[in-house]
């Protein structure tokens, strides 16, 4: 009988269970999809599943879409004050700078972008909502100089709520002078291209980010002048499905393309090559 | 939000009362009432002043939104000839939130643009309180850019809460027709002067204010946003009195704190008691500014024009290196 009678081993597992401590793991905040953060990040932060653009901090699109070891981030002393002792603002400032970096809500590098020397702003919705103030108006003023000094293209990735009130009409001017720095990019003929992601409103949506010569926006954008409860407030009733996204503003003419994260290097350096006459970065291609 | 009666501006009704019942009573009886009359004016002038004088930020938003105060359609009449309106931006309709056209200042043709809120609720309504849609921008920069053509100087009235929020506006891209109108502004071969007349709202009142010489007049206002927006994101209050003036004393609002920051180029005087007090004397006081300016802005040759005016707007902001 002992014959088929198996020997009892202790029950070896074939290899070490795989131990996934739980805050690897993240979860869409769109649609619940729960996946591993390495997938999320190898994604570009856009989830596997459902394709929403998590919003990601200046510096992770530098590492997006400039090419590896080009990038030299600059303007780097330049600091908010407070000029109108505005109640309660050097606090903030001072818990923004804790929590997001040095660099106020504007991230000024240069670089190249597939071969192709670029200047680059990022703006970074963690400093203060992304608000635009005198620092940023000035670091995009000088990336702009910059731009026309070496006849470089300029690229701004807007992520902003709008101009920052602390610093009042100081904030408002902004607008009008990155505008006038824009105007003389254009009289030059070099490239201006904005990418609009989530969110762009107020006085960024209502000066560079509608101005570039090419205007990308990141899928699902909330994209606008009034932000969406404004407007509900002002109409008393809610708003349509999908008003003020990305597609929305695709749908009525007012950007060029909804762009995958995936692709917004690779379309923006396409893009540049078509407007500064350079030739493609990958030769000729098919189609 | 205009206000027909300023709690502040009290004594001076009840001064203006008596003195028009002692006038009636004077018709009346046939009496001389001269004497009597002439040390209360002389007070009423007094009152004025003083109050005027010391006007809170709160109290100055309310001014500058009074429906009493001269409108871009009264400088129009006031401080210029020949008007002939222009309407239209030629690409989806008309936006009497703005009206502009030909007109003559001091005999020489200009380009007048301004909005227009309207006096009485009808007006108010049909001119969407000067708060412009997308096509009020557009139609603001055709005329501009056919000044420009004709070497026409182009004069701004800046009198806004600011741009509609709405959702006609924001299909028909708010956002691009303002920041048109800052791009092209920077570049417009031509003089622009621009004056704030009242409330200065935000991107809707910078889309007409990128200028060569920016004005204010004394109790104008001009904010990045409207005091109760602010009192309302910061302070979870945009109601109350206390929270208002809070955040009308922070945002540094009123034409002195602006000539401060370098952000305005002159403050224009109103009369005692404000501008509303006396529309002819404000008038003239713009007139004056306006041939002044646009005499030493015509002698400068449209590039160095251009090139003073975008210095200027590149110098503006506060920050530490």
């Amino acid at each position: 009988m002992a014959w088929f009678r198996k020997e009892k081993k202790p029950r070896q597992p074939r290899r070490e269970r795989l131990e996934i401590p739980a805050d690897v793991w993240e979860k869409c905040e769109a649609c619940g999809h729960t996946d591993i953060r390495e997938k999320f990040v190898r994604n570009f932060n856009v989830c596997p599943n459902c394709d929403y653009h998590r919003r990601i901090r200046a510096s992770d699109y530098c590492g997006i879409l400039l090419d590896d070891g080009t990038m030299e981030e600059l303007e780097l002393d330049i600091r908010s004050i407070d000029p109108l002792s505005f109640p309660e603002y050097p606090a903030r400032l001072k818990k923004a700078t804790a929590n997001a970096g040095e660099g106020d809500a504007l991230l000024a590098a240069a670089g190249m972008m597939e071969s192709l020397p670029v200047n680059l702003g990022v703006m970074d919705f963690a400093f203060m909502g992304g608000s635009m103030g005198s620092v940023v108006g000035e670091k995009i003023g000088r990336l702009g100089q910059r731009s026309l000094e070496r006849k470089h293209p300029l690229i701004v990735i807007c992520a902003s709520g709008g101009a920052r009130m602390q610093e009042g009409v100081l904030s408002l001017m902004q607008m009008a002078k990155v505008s006038a720095v824009l105007a003389q990019l254009a009289e030059r003929r070099i490239p201006y291209i904005a990418v609009l992601t989530n969110p762009t409103t107020g006085g960024v949506s209502a000066s560079y980010a509608m101005l570039g010569d090419a205007i990308l926006a990141e899928p699902g954008a909330v994209i606008g002048f009034a932000g969406p409860r404004v407007i509900k407030q002002t109409l008393g009733q809610d708003l349509p499905d999908g008003f003020q996204t990305a597609e929305f503003l695709l749908d009525h003419g007012m950007v060029d393309q909804v762009v995958h994260r995936r692709d917004l290097k690779h379309t923006l350096s396409q893009l540049l090559r078509h407007m500064s006459g350079k030739p493609s970065a990958t030769g000729w291609t098919a189609s | 939000m205009a206000t027909a009666t300023m709690e502040f501006e009290k004594p001076i009704y009840e001064l203006e009362r008596q003195i028009d019942e002692l006038k009636k009573l004077a018709g009346e009886q046939s009496l001389n009432v001269t004497d009597e009359i002439a040390p209360l004016e002389k007070k009423l002038v007094e009152l004025r002043t003083d109050i005027y004088r010391s006007l809170t930020p709160l109290q100055r938003v309310q001014v500058a939104r009074s429906n009493k105060r001269p409108l871009t359609d009264d400088y129009l009449r006031l401080c210029f000839t020949d008007f002939i309106e222009l309407h239209g931006d030629r690409a989806f309709r008309e936006d009497a939130a703005i009206m502009g056209g030909w007109a003559r200042l001091d005999g020489e043709t200009v380009m007048v643009i301004g909005h227009e809120r309207g006096r009485d609720t009808k007006e108010n309504l049909r001119r969407n309180f000067g708060m412009a849609h997308p096509e009020g921008y557009r139609k603001a920069l055709r005329l501009m850019k056919l000044a420009e053509k004709f070497h026409v100087p182009v004069i701004t009235f800046i009198d806004t809460p600011g741009a509609w929020a709405g959702l006609g506006a924001e299909e028909r891209g708010q956002s691009e027709a303002i920041a048109r109108n800052l791009f092209e502004m920077s570049r417009l071969e031509t003089p622009i002067i621009a004056t704030v007349i009242g409330e200065g709202g935000s991107g809707g009142a910078l889309a007409l204010g990128v200028a060569d010489r920016v004005n204010m007049l004394e109790n104008s206002v001009y904010s990045v946003i409207t005091v109760e927006g602010c009192a309302a994101i910061l302070w979870k209050d945009g109601k109350s009195p206390e929270m208002r003036e809070k955040a009308a004393t922070a945002l540094r609002i009123t034409a002195p704190d602006l000539l401060e920051l370098k952000v305005i180029d002159e403050i224009i005087p109103e009369p005692a008691g404000g501008a509303h007090a006396d529309h002819a004397t404000t008038a003239a006081s713009v007139q004056e500014t306006l041939v002044r300016q646009l005499d030493e802005l015509r002698r400068l040759k449209p590039d160095k024009l251009v090139r003073r005016r975008r210095e200027k707007f590149l110098r503006i902001g506060q920050y530490a290196e």
